[in-house]
């Protein structure tokens, strides 16, 4: 039978195989490995188990034996990390081959006969796992990793039913470390496997994790006293085979076979990370990454998966309207009531009716309120923060001006980067990953415009504002020659870069810039033009037009309804305006507001995100939405009604026929629709002509995001990311009564 | 220094037993001789300057200059060596300094610095006698020689004196087998060692002096101590049993 490895099962980035990453490559240093990329050549043939299977040349053994459907029990092997080979649990036999082999660090070799099911292979892996049990604690009905033990499962199937090691001095006993308030170690328990220094060194770029000790003393940590300081550290959790690396704020709260499993999609940054929200009963448990090889591979970030304790604290959960200067708790007729009495009251017409939306709105909301203020008579719709309040500098016509054009994998094939005003590590965790892991292991050159950074990469700082652009692209310094130079250059665009007072015009020169480089910035196959966007809702705002008209804009709104909006300057809402705050967190919008409508949050509502690429993705509910909370474009379909314009539609599926109409990419979902090449050269063309007469001020581009872990109201009510915004942000001691509790769990 | 360190551990123990444990587990639990992660404390913590004298900042050089550049990390052992050599001892700060030198992390120097064991990680005594206890040295009599220096300087294995002279460690085989047993001082090893030669090389050590390096039995290298059996004859020199014309 002739099987073929299907390209799921292939890595993703050429050549990753029996790569071994050197790790002298720290952001500081700006130094990287000499390994190149591995030739992708001619397929090889071998046979498994009698079974014939045709892989890539350079695939590992254990790749061909998973191809041939065969399975390789393994710890340290893991698809996305460097080989490593230390736990020998993958052997296999091999003809004429006088030893098991490793399959994990063994090449297939063409016509080679190997067997995973044979009398020495068992013995083999019992053996094994026999000496890595020699050390292990017997404590699993205390480990939270039980259940979804990878070292447990496979000592059930391939290890033996009796030790024969009585050591007369017990088993190696290990200190803990403290990595942070994230990842809790329980370091008796680790195999050496390696996983989670491999992550940290090759895709964290955290070059502090190592092993220490050699033999029967070797152990993981820093040596010196170090957290683990790294926006991916979560991800050492999910890779640990075993119980010695657990989630710190999961720990002890439930076990995998109590959780309900729901696929969905993560809403703290535009990436749209796939995730899955483990919950028990009304209440999230825990988050943890979906594999998805076009978006976020394996990984997520720790905002993303450790927020969510975020989901319980400050949470609206009845409509509240405002008595003199306190809130009062109303049905929520009482409350619909209210905001069209404050609509009536405010005397507010046209485009004096404003809709804001914040970083978490879905899109059926978005496509709900837009239909609502504009059958009010109001172009006013805005987003929250920066210059929201404004028409947006690219505009919204063409997709490609807000997009990340080439798409997420798509920035691993770019062989020379220009970051401006970004900083990925920030703004979008996983793709900084991406560029890392280019970076290593291609000839891949970046240069930075705006606020320096640790990126975990090395970088050419070219400057920190417009004037650096306008050098860079009149050819001036290495890295313009380099960029000049390169098959596939790419710009990467910071969302915030439209908030600033150079904005218009570093949009401009860049415009022109790609126009002029069109032979290899704008081809068929690649768009090096790329905004990263760092909101979730504000793909999918652009996308259906959810955008002031400049008349709108200048207008003084007396009728303010926040969407989730909570990024406000509540200085530009005057104190005479209707205000009204729908959204699931008590944070600032909710104080300007004179009616609080409850909504559901993401993990709460099965609603559609727009992430930077135009990657339509469908979240899931996992647990209801709290007392009287509910899904947001419900909430304005009921409001619309109150106010005598009722919307058109009923049920989710009449939303999303609506936003067919507004866009038809809003119902294709998991797909990025490339821009045609002459759209896209038309939507630049447009966004150069309307920007043109901008001066250079010359100021510096600033950061949008200074605290990475609270960027939103989840992450703001979070305690988890509080403590993480104290050990690693501020380098404070980040709680001392955590630990208490721990201590006396042993 | 050192009386600091005692002090810490003579406050570290007290401590322990302060806290009475559990009487849960029973069977012990089996510890390293040696601590895998740094603690700071007053003599050893990152913020101790350490760095090159200018000999052997040269000498540095030249190793470095053995390797291409984009290998310096290769130099981390023969730099590691050589602060150890200048400070006698591998601290924090010859690692961080190392680490700098080669421009590598520093968690890439300590991993080296802790796999080796003959990088010492904590302070030792001027004189560090290694006592090899491998199986030939073992059937040769170690322990007692063991004992011998053990009992002469009034520590066990790992400790050092507290005058700071003496720091004894037991290590594996040093390659001297045919003079067992041995220890090594110095860098020089000290081989057939007996209980009486082995207090007579402490006590010169105790002195200051360097007693003459190599067998203490008066045997030459390894050659047989109760006289040569075989090539006894004086040996022929060149062309002595060849053709006259030869010769």
């Amino acid at each position: 039978m002739l099987r073929l490895v299907s390209a799921a099962s292939k890595p993703s980035s050429a050549g990753r195989l029996s790569r071994v990453v050197c790790s002298n490559c720290s952001a500081t240093i700006g130094r990287r490995t000499l390994a190149s990329t591995s030739a992708r050549s001619a397929d090889i043939t071998l046979t498994v188990d009698g079974k014939e299977v045709t892989v890539p040349q350079g695939s590992a053994l254990i790749q061909a034996c998973e191809a041939a459907g065969a399975t390789i029990p393994r710890f340290c092997y893991h698809d996305r990390l460097a080989i490593a080979g230390n736990c020998r649990m993958c052997l296999v036999e091999v003809e004429r081959s006088p030893k098991p082999v490793a399959s994990c660090a063994m090449p297939a070799m063409p016509g080679s006969k190997v067997f995973t099911n044979t009398p020495l292979v068992h013995e083999a892996r019992e053996g094994v796992m026999e000496f890595l049990l020699a050390n292990h604690p017997l404590d699993c009905p205390i480990c939270d990793q039980g259940g979804e033990c990878d070292l447990q499962d496979q000592s059930m199937r391939y290890g033996s039913d009796r030790s024969r090691f009585h050591e007369v001095y017990g088993k190696r006993a290990v200190e803990n470390k403290d990595l942070g308030p994230l990842v809790k170690t329980s370091m008796n328990r680790c195999i050496q496997c390696t996983r989670c220094v491999r992550f940290a060194n090759e895709v964290a770029g955290v070059e502090d994790l190592g092993t220490t000790g050699r033999g029967n003393d070797l152990q993981i940590g820093m040596y010196v006293e170090k957290m683990m300081d790294s926006e991916l550290s979560g991800n050492v959790v999910d890779l640990c085979p075993v119980g010695a690396l657990t989630s710190k704020p999961y720990a002890f709260h439930a076990r995998p076979w109590e959780l309900k499993n729901t696929e969905s999609v993560d809403v703290l940054d535009a990436l749209g990370s796939n995730i899955r929200i483990d919950s028990r009963g009304v209440q999230v448990m825990r988050i943890q990454p979906r594999t998805n090889d076009a978006v976020n591979e394996e990984w997520i970030s720790d905002k993303a998966r450790y927020a969510y304790d975020g989901l319980k604290f400050q949470r609206l959960t009845t409509p509240l309207v405002k008595d003199g200067d306190r809130f009062v708790p109303a049905t929520w007729e009482a409350a619909l009531q209210a905001v069209a009495d404050g609509l009536k009251r405010s005397g507010a017409t046209g485009d004096e009716i404003q809709a804001v939306a914040g970083q978490l709105a879905d899109t059926e909301a978005l496509v709900a309120l837009k239909d609502l203020v504009n059958r009010l008579g109001s172009d006013n719709t805005a987003l929250d923060g920066g210059r929201g309040a404004a028409p947006p500098v690219a505009g919204v016509d063409v997709r490609a001006n807000f997009l990340l054009n080439a798409t997420i994998p798509g920035v691993e094939r770019a062989d020379a980067i220009l970051l401006v005003g970004t900083n990925p590590r920030h703004e979008a965790a996983v793709l900084n990953s991406r560029i890392r892991k280019s970076w290593l292991h291609t000839g891949l050159e970046v240069g930075l415009i705006g606020a320096r950074a640790d990126t975990a990469y090395g970088y050419e700082y070219l400057g920190d504002g417009a004037r650096a652009l306008a050098d860079f692209v009149a050819g001036k310094g290495t890295f313009a020659k380099t960029f000049q130079a390169a098959k596939r250059p790419l710009i990467i665009i910071g969302s915030a870069v439209a908030e600033q007072e150079d904005g218009p015009a570093v949009y401009n020169a860049l415009a022109k810039f790609v126009e002029k480089n069109k032979e290899r910035m704008l081809t068929p196959e690649w768009n090096g033009f790329a905004v990263l966007q760092r909101a979730a809702s504000h793909a999918a705002a652009y996308e259906i037009g959810f955008v002031p008209s400049k008349h709108a804009a200048a207008t003084r709104p007396k009728f303010v309804y926040l969407l989730n909006a909570d990024e406000v300057d509540p200085a530009a809402i005057s104190p005479d305006a209707f205000v009204v705050y729908q959204g699931h967190h008590g944070d600032l919008g909710a104080q300007l507001a004179d009616v609080c409508l409850p909504a559901a949050a993401y993990t709460e509502k099965g609603m559609t995100w727009v992430n930077t690429e135009g990657r339509v993705q469908l979240g899931r509910a996992a647990v209801p939405p709290p007392g009287a909370a509910r899904e947001d474009w419900k909430i304005i379909r009921a409001l619309s009604e109150v106010l005598g314009v009722t919307l058109p539609y009923d049920d989710v599926l009449a939303v999303r026929d609506r936003m067919w109409e507004l866009s038809p990419t809003l119902v294709r979902y998991d797909v990025t629709e490339p821009t045609s090449v002459g759209v896209a050269r038309a939507g630049l063309g447009v966004l150069a002509e309307a920007t043109k007469s901008t001066k250079v001020s010359g100021a510096p581009l600033a950061r949008p995001i200074a605290n990475f872990y609270q960027t939103d109201p989840i992450s703001r009510a979070s305690v988890t990311m509080a403590q993480c915004t104290r050990a690693f942000v501020r380098g404070e001691d980040y709680d001392d009564a955590a630990r208490a509790t721990e201590a006396a769990f042993g | 220094m050192l009386a600091a360190r005692a002090a810490r551990r003579a406050a570290f123990a007290a401590a322990r037993t302060a806290v009475c444990p559990r009487p849960l587990s029973t069977s012990a639990c089996r510890r390293s001789d040696a601590l895998f992660v740094h603690r700071d404390t007053e003599y050893n913590n990152p913020k101790i300057p350490f760095e090159f004298t200018p000999e052997n900042r040269k000498k540095a050089q030249t190793i470095l200059s053995h390797y291409p550049p984009q290998y310096k990390k290769a130099a981390i052992i023969p730099l590691l060596h050589l602060g150890q050599e200048q400070l006698g001892w591998t601290s924090i700060s010859v690692m961080n300094y190392v680490a700098k030198l080669v421009e590598v992390t520093p968690m890439r120097v300590y991993e080296v610095a802790t796999f080796y064991t003959m990088f010492n990680r904590e302070p030792v005594g001027k004189n560090f006698v290694q006592v090899c206890t491998t199986t030939p040295c073992m059937l040769r009599g170690s322990n007692e020689i063991l004992d011998t220096v053990c009992t002469h300087l009034g520590v066990k294995p790992g400790q050092t004196t507290p005058d700071g002279k003496f720091t004894v460690v037991e290590v594996e085989c040093q390659g001297a087998c045919s003079n067992a047993p041995m220890m090594v001082v110095h860098d020089d090893f000290y081989e057939d060692l007996t209980p009486e030669t082995t207090r007579r090389l402490l006590d010169a050590f105790a002195k200051g002096e360097r007693p003459k390096s190599g067998p203490q039995s008066g045997r030459h290298t390894s050659e047989n101590s109760a006289g040569l059996t075989a090539l006894t004859s004086k040996p022929y020199g060149p062309g002595e049993h060849c053709q006259p014309d030869f010769q």
